[in-house]
């Protein structure tokens, strides 16, 4: 049985509009809202939302990139919720994030080898000669050669660059990568090559990953439990089999029914949904999603719902099903 | 047979840059029948917008430029036309959303000060009227409170919001050929659920033939009748969306269709193709797909395949097609449906 690898328990960053002369606070996006799921070691655990449905946030928040308002983090069975930047710092060297957008994230006056031996230098005690090895090492795992190590980000593909963030968040040996869309700014050809190293690379160093993206079929295709988030919430999560199959949210069943089908025979029962996500700064009350379900009970305007096992290892937040 | 009402016969766009001329289109034709929804798929780079520019004569020049080639709407053709002309037809008869709707909308105008401007543009009516008619197309396209849309400006609005005030606005003369350029890629899946439907709901009612420009095949496979597969500048196969979809002929195409991750499959190892999409560059010789293509043999390199026509106007860019080669097609069919 595998152990879990990281808890998060009541998870919540609301973050603050001020106004006014004096720059009061006005106002809160509650861009994450009382989130609260288990991440075992070794499995990929996926998040799926629409845009400003606070999955990047969340990814953010478990990093402390960003400080949570309100929440814990079990990493390890260590809290880092309140632990000092400098231990959060050598507990990063464990946990590492790639990001969306391959341009933005890499550094265009640094070289490669640069690059990918920063968290070598700050986490470890490799000798100069030893990161230059090491270096070497990371880009033949990732599928680029050693002598792209004295290369600059620009002389690199969006794929290519991918691969150098990788690299880069390998090179300690983390236990846990945050993948913050790493494949949507790719080309369909691209991405497979990037979502297939990253299946062979966890098999490969045992790693964990959390993997958020808007696409529900990559998220498919990678994961082994799925979590969607609506409005700062997650409203279901379960493992991908069950979710994909029998989903019991009506919000998940929207989604799954709003995604074009590749085979032009298959003509689905799409559930469109009106209208647009609400604001987050003024969310609905009771259940999040009631302006736009097809489903709305009374009850579901006036009480948020749970979220509750409604079966085995299948939870979700609606009250459908309580 | 029916009436064609977009031709485009060996459309060549060219960039004069600084690195040298860089053929973005290199040598396209297709055509669009009178209320067909034909769909154009390619990754980045592939040409696929510079074609839909080019028809509406649109491509910056400087850099860009229609180096040869026609474009017949109906029967003008558009690279020939003058100016004038041209902005008539423009909006008028062929009409054009596009991908960002956030930067295609003026940010200092309200909404209803846009719509009336396009719709007057076009057609000598008073602003009154303009104004009416406005407010009839913003309910056509679904917009909740349409009046009081009217007088907000476009930050105002959602993305969702924006794209459908766009598409009100490419309807208000009611075009015979809309194109759409990536129309639903900045939209979240159930925005693009609704802008998908009322596409098609457009289609139906008024018979608008739709040029959809799109990287997404599902959209496609949602859309269309016919499907136009792009890559390095040129066509590599065209035919009807279930042909083309459930039996692709060209490399490019089965590697395409086999890397996409799908909803209804169990989880193996994604196909993919190896390499990067090439940059277009001038005197390129062989298939622009070789080097990337697991079929490829000697020939590719050395010669520029042609579109192959097969029956129900099927055409596929591959040697693999060639009488001569038949065997190796034989083959490589082989390998490639297990």
């Amino acid at each position: 049985m595998a152990k879990p690898l990281l808890e998060v328990s009541g998870l919540k960053k609301h973050f603050t509009i001020t106004g006014g002369v004096f720059s009061r606070k006005i106002g809160s996006v509650q861009a994450v809202n009382d989130l609260s799921f288990t991440v075992m070691e070794g499995e990929i655990l996926g998040i799926v939302g629409e845009s400003g449905c606070g999955k990047s946030t969340t990814g953010k928040a478990i990093l402390r990139l960003i400080e949570p308002t309100a929440g814990k983090i079990t990493f390890e069975d260590h809290d880092i919720t309140d632990i000092s930047d400098e231990e959060m710092r050598k507990l990063r060297r464990d946990m590492q994030i790639i990001f969306q957008d391959p341009y933005a994230s890499l550094n265009p006056r640094h070289t490669v080898e640069k690059i990918i031996s920063e968290p070598l230098l700050i986490h470890s005690e490799l000798s100069a000669e030893k990161r230059k090895e090491r270096v070497h090492e990371l880009l033949e795992v990732v599928g680029l050669s050693a002598y792209h190590a004295s290369r600059y980000p620009h002389q690199f593909s969006g794929g290519q660059r991918q691969r150098i963030g990788i690299a880069r968040a390998l090179a300690n040996n983390p236990k846990l990568i945050i993948c913050d869309e790493p494949v949507s700014a790719l080309d369909v050809s691209v991405q497979s090559q990037i979502l297939n190293l990253m299946s062979r690379l966890r098999d490969e160093f045992n790693l964990t990953y959390i993997f958020i993206a808007h696409d529900l079929s990559v998220v498919k295709h990678i994961s082994d439990r799925v979590g969607v988030m609506y409005l700062g919430n997650m409203v279901e999560l379960t493992n991908k089999d069950t979710l994909y199959e029998k989903p019991k949210h009506p919000y998940t069943q929207a989604l799954l029914s709003a995604v074009p089908s590749l085979d032009p025979d298959v003509k689905k029962d799409r559930i469109i949904l009106q209208g647009d996500v609400p604001n987050p700064a003024s969310p609905p009350s009771g259940c999040v999603f009631h302006t736009r379900c097809p489903k709305a009970m009374d009850i579901c305007k006036q009480i948020k719902p749970d979220f509750l096992e409604a079966e085995d290892h299948h939870f979700v937040a609606c009250h459908l099903y309580d | 047979m029916s009436e064609m009402i977009l031709n485009i016969k060996e459309l060549h766009t060219h960039f004069f840059t600084d690195e040298g001329e860089i053929p973005a289109v290199d040598g396209v034709s297709l055509h669009v029948n009178k209320g067909e929804v034909v769909g154009i798929v390619g990754e980045s780079g592939c040409g696929k917008s510079v074609t839909s520019l080019s028809i509406m004569q649109l491509v910056p020049d400087p850099p860009g430029k229609i180096v040869s080639g026609d474009i017949y709407f109906k029967k003008e053709n558009l690279v020939k036309v003058k100016n004038k002309r041209m902005k008539e037809i423009r909006g008028n008869e062929i009409a054009m959303i596009f991908q960002e709707p956030m930067t295609s909308l003026n940010p200092l105008f309200t909404i209803g000060n846009q719509l009336r401007e396009a719709i007057r543009i076009h057609k000598k009516i008073s602003k009154k009227l303009a104004h009416q008619k406005s407010i009839e197309l913003l309910k056509i396209v679904g917009l909740p409170r349409a009046e009081e849309v009217m007088a907000e400006y476009p930050h105002q609005l959602s993305g969702g919001m924006r794209q459908r005030v766009m598409i009100a606005m490419a309807m208000s003369c009611e075009p015979e050929l809309l194109i759409a350029d990536e129309p639903t890629t900045a939209l979240d899946v159930t925005i693009q659920a609704q802008i998908l439907e009322l596409m098609q709901k457009l289609n139906e009612e008024k018979n608008t033939a739709i040029l959809l420009i799109t990287h997404d095949l599902g959209v496609v496979a949602e859309m269309c009748d016919r499907v136009i597969v792009m890559y390095a500048g040129q066509v590599v196969e065209q035919g009807t969306v279930r042909d083309v979809l459930k039996d692709p002929q060209h490399p490019y195409t089965k590697g395409l269709i086999r890397s996409l991750p799908k909803l209804d499959e169990k989880n193996q190892a994604l196909y993919s193709i190896s390499g990067t999409v090439p940059r277009p560059k001038m005197g390129r010789v062989g298939c622009r797909f070789a080097p990337r293509c697991e079929f490829a043999f000697k020939k590719c390199f050395e010669q520029n395949p042609s579109l192959y026509s097969f029956q129900n106007e099927r055409r596929s860019r591959c040697f693999l097609h060639d009488q001569l080669e038949g065997d190796a097609f034989k083959n490589g069919k082989a390998t490639i449906g297990s």
